[in-house]
């Protein structure tokens, strides 16, 4: 199995791009991923795409042969596969990717993903999230997506003493993060006061506890290792690319505040990178809630399990502080574009390992992680990646 | 051979709403309340109609008189407020309680006497030997339209009886019917809200069709008021069955239990079978009872209902009439809530 | 959005209105929805039917302000996950003032509307939840 690294990135701005189709959100990530690789369309050899729904929100399937298409590519003919897995479609996409060059089947491959969720009205758009979860056991009986992190946060709550402005510390994190970065849809600072009193969804979590509705795509070329130098000379290996699936019932779950799929897609990812916890400089983390971002740094191991909120409420995540957790706003602040999620956060890892991740550069990153989970927590995805 | 009650059930859903708070909005200054004699009347949840409400009446007879479901071979469901136009309520009961395929369900319509319509036809099978058990319900959440006198009494809630042969609790001893076509009250297909003829709903109708079944019945089995113990009268309102009682002869004591009325409304369907259920949970082995329910369009059915020893054995495990209507578990609404809850908001 | 259609809800009736479910008589593990194919027993799998009380206790809940299209009218309602007694977990309504649900809540099973297709489509009948102490 060969090392594979990552030559070139690229993403959208992240927002409600009115203006933008899916077709010219790929456009947006995907054309200046290839600059940014040195690579013309001849160079590819395949093409993968984290896509969660075009059905529901444009009524497109096929979406791999529409990227191909849309990236020229086509007439290539290139090998051009969509990847689902709800939320980590993205995160999938890219570990599709890694297997693809790791495995000598092909050499110079595109992972990217998009999400093009504001054709519809709000209401639509939820409903398609929702079947991230399990439609007959859970959304018939009338739980919604926020419905059942929320449940994940009481009991954490309950169990561990994890407080509302605990949750609430992660917005703010995450949105003092996002101000910083250009790709993001918010650039707006919040307090926890704002947070706590902004509408109850799905009690404990309010509206600013969420992440929102976005249009957007990102995109990153992979190559093997020993032939990344000829496209670039900031090069980013990958050290490791785990998955691991759970029930898909958050009630089937052996212990609900805890996603066991995080747990071992990470234990994987560390065994594979021949790592340890405490060697991460920095970590982009699935934070569809804020509870998300705590149970995230609990699963993967960089607190106790149960210590999540304190660790915000510490400052230990912050840029500058012990373990920088979603330095790049997270998909609170930046937005969640479903299927772009998980290749943007390698987007921001790539860019702090190579240091050019400006006002938001984590001094010394040398070993950066990317987190994305699907549904609420139905499937992980870890990738480590390093300098 | 004798065939009667095995066992019954009722379902009375938990909110309220004054009386008088529906007179504040609609600007009427009388004492609404007084003259009607009702105070409050049953409002379902969002999530209840007449199937649900059928259901737990049901389940809760099952429970009772711990019925093997697989027993019974007909279900009658009578109510006004069918949820389908064309598909059955019965059905969705049978499969709800346990039944197996081997069953004959239809449902009825006969305005507020569609269940004790229910409870004849029953009767029939079982006496004729055609069927082990039947379950007759009377289940309503039935609208009045806004503004219009019906709204202060139209209610929601239900009453199931399980009729056989054996194992009876109460005896029915006979039965006697008075229908004439009179267009008193009625519905046109797709209308949301009933019609009625306003005073032309006493005489001509409620009393006249009453007093001729109450006294069919008693002169086809020579008897009179003095006989029974108690007597339950379909209740439109707290005044018309004090009324029909006195022309007949039965006393307030007599009715007093069976008259539940004033706390919860006009159940339609559920209406005469909840105050005979409410009787029958206070009955003792020997009681009589004497009952005539009333529909619009327009019919009574009058039974005569003699309890047996078994229904000491019956008591325990399910909720009393009385249960249902007790203050602490019921949530009163204002008039917002309330017609967001029976849908009189058009979304 | 139809939450679902005539034939997908009547497979699923039995569980729906009656939580009939399946036990392993090989392992004596209950599960809710029915399995065929015990996971601790697979080959060895002996599997019945099984119709479970509907009594149970609240694992965790929530109370929804913001509910998709089909259940906008029954907000702010709320939601839990319920241990059965009998050992399986569903998700489910909890009829109730949201001061009465707490962790830790026993519930029992009532018969309600989970939702319509619609103006013109059927009716979905199924199990919700109230606390087990409510009168009547």
């Amino acid at each position: 199995m060969r090392s594979v690294s990552i030559i070139g990135i690229g993403c959208s701005k992240f927002g409600e791009r009115w203006d933008d189709s899916l077709r010219d959100l790929v456009m947006d990530a995907g054309v200046p991923a290839m600059e940014d690789a040195n690579v013309s369309g001849e160079d590819i050899d395949a093409l993968y795409v984290g896509n969660m729904s075009g059905g529901r929100f444009i009524e497109q399937e096929h979406i791999g042969a529409l990227i191909a298409d849309c990236a020229g590519l086509a007439r290539l003919h290139i090998p051009s596969t969509r990847v689902e897995a709800a939320c980590a479609s993205g995160g999938l996409a890219l570990r599709q990717a890694v297997m693809a060059v790791a495995s000598g089947y092909s050499d110079v491959v595109i992972a990217a993903g998009v999400e093009k969720m504001t054709d519809v009205s709000g209401g639509s758009a939820a409903d398609a999230l929702a079947s991230a979860a399990d439609r007959e056991w859970e959304c018939f009986v009338g739980a919604t997506f926020p419905a059942l992190y929320a449940m994940t946060a009481r009991l954490h709550m309950h169990r561990y003493g994890t407080t509302q402005e605990q949750l609430a510390q992660v917005a703010v994190k995450n949105h003092h993060n996002g101000n910083m970065n250009p790709i993001s849809q918010y650039h707006m600072e919040v307090t926890v006061e704002k947070v706590i009193n902004s509408p109850m969804v799905a009690d404990p979590l309010h509206v600013l506890d969420c992440s929102p509705i976005t249009d957007g795509a990102a995109a990153v070329i992979l190559a093997p290792t020993d032939v990344a130098k000829r496209y670039t000379d900031t090069p980013v290996k990958i050290l490791a690319s785990a998955q691991a699936s759970d029930t898909l019932a958050l009630h089937d779950r052996r212990d609900i505040t805890t996603l066991d799929a995080t747990v071992y897609a990470a234990r994987s990812a560390f065994r594979q990178a021949g790592i340890e916890t405490k060697e991460i400089d920095l970590a982009e983390v699935h934070d569809a809630f804020t509870i998300g971002e705590i149970l995230a740094i609990e699963d993967l191991g960089f607190v106790e399990k149960g210590e999540g909120g304190k660790a915000a409420e510490e400052g230990l995540t912050r840029i500058g502080g012990q373990t920088p957790i979603n330095s790049s706003g997270g998909l609170k602040a930046c937005g969640h574009p479903v299927g772009a999620t998980g290749i943007k956060q390698a987007y921001e890892v790539v860019l702090q390992l190579r240091g050019e991740a400006g006002k938001r550069q984590v001094e010394g990153a040398e070993i950066g992680l990317a987190h994305n989970v699907g549904g609420v927590g139905g499937t992980a995805l870890v990738h480590i990646m390093s300098r | 051979m004798p065939a009667g009650i095995v066992s019954y059930g009722v379902y009375i859903p938990k909110y309220r709403i004054r009386v008088e708070e529906i007179a504040r909005i609609w600007g009427d200054e009388s004492d609404v309340s007084r003259n009607l004699n009702v105070f409050k009347k049953s409002v379902p949840d969002v999530d209840e109609d007449a199937v649900t409400i059928a259901v737990e009446a049901s389940r809760n007879a099952i429970r009772r008189g711990r019925i093997d479901p697989t027993r019974i071979g007909v279900i009658y469901v009578g109510s006004e407020s069918h949820p389908y136009a064309v598909k059955p309520t019965g059905t969705i009961v049978g499969e709800a309680i346990g039944t197996n395929t081997d069953l004959t369900v239809a449902d009825f319509e006969f305005a507020c006497k569609a269940g004790t319509a229910a409870i004849q036809a029953c009767l029939g099978l079982v006496s004729a030997g055609m069927v082990d058990l039947g379950m007759a319900i009377g289940s309503d959440t039935s609208q009045g339209a806004p503004g219009d006198a019906l709204e202060y009494t139209a209610a929601a809630g239900g009453a199931a009886y399980v009729i056989g042969k054996d194992d009876l609790i109460a005896e029915i001893e006979d039965f006697y019917s008075f229908t004439t076509d009179t267009p008193d009250f009625w519905r046109r297909e797709g209308r949301p809200y009933p019609e009625h003829g306003g005073r032309f709903t006493g005489e001509p109708a409620y009393f006249k069709h009453v007093t001729n079944a109450a006294r069919g019945l008693m002169q086809k089995m020579d008897v009179s008021p003095e006989d029974y113990d108690y007597a339950v009268f379909h209740q439109p309102n707290g005044k018309f069955p004090l009324r029909v009682a006195r022309q007949l002869g039965f006393t307030k004591e007599q009715i007093y239990h069976g008259l539940v009325v004033p706390e919860i409304g006009n159940t339609y369907s559920g209406s005469c079978l909840i105050g005979l259920a409410a009787t029958l949970d206070v009955a003792r082995p020997g009681d009589r009872i004497f009952a005539v329910s009333f529909g619009s369009g327009a019919g009574s059915d009058a039974f005569s209902i003699m309890v047996k020893d078994e229904i000491d054995e019956l008591k325990g495990g399910v909720p009393l009439v009385r249960d249902y209507m007790s203050d602490n578990r019921n949530m009163h609404l204002d008039y917002a809530m309330y017609a967001k809850h029976k849908g009189k908001l058009r979304l | 959005m139809t939450m679902s259609t005539a034939p997908r809800f009547w497979r699923h009736i039995p569980q729906r209105y009656n939580l009939i479910g399946t036990h392993c008589a090989n392992c004596d593990e209950y599960y809710f929805p029915p399995r065929e194919i015990c996971p601790n027993c697979r080959r060895d799998t002996v599997m019945e039917d099984h119709k479970f009380e509907g009594t149970g206790t609240v694992v965790s809940y929530t109370v929804i302000h913001n509910a998709t299209e089909d259940f906008k009218r029954q907000t702010p309602y709320t939601l839990a996950i319920i241990q059965l007694d009998e050992g399986p977990r569903l998700t489910g309504q909890v009829v109730a003032d949201p001061d009465d649900v707490e962790i830790g809540t026993k519930v029992k099973p009532i018969f309600r509307i989970l939702g319509k297709g619609g103006e013109k489509g059927i009716i979905y009948y199924g199990t919700k939840f109230v606390p087990a102490e409510s009168s009547a």
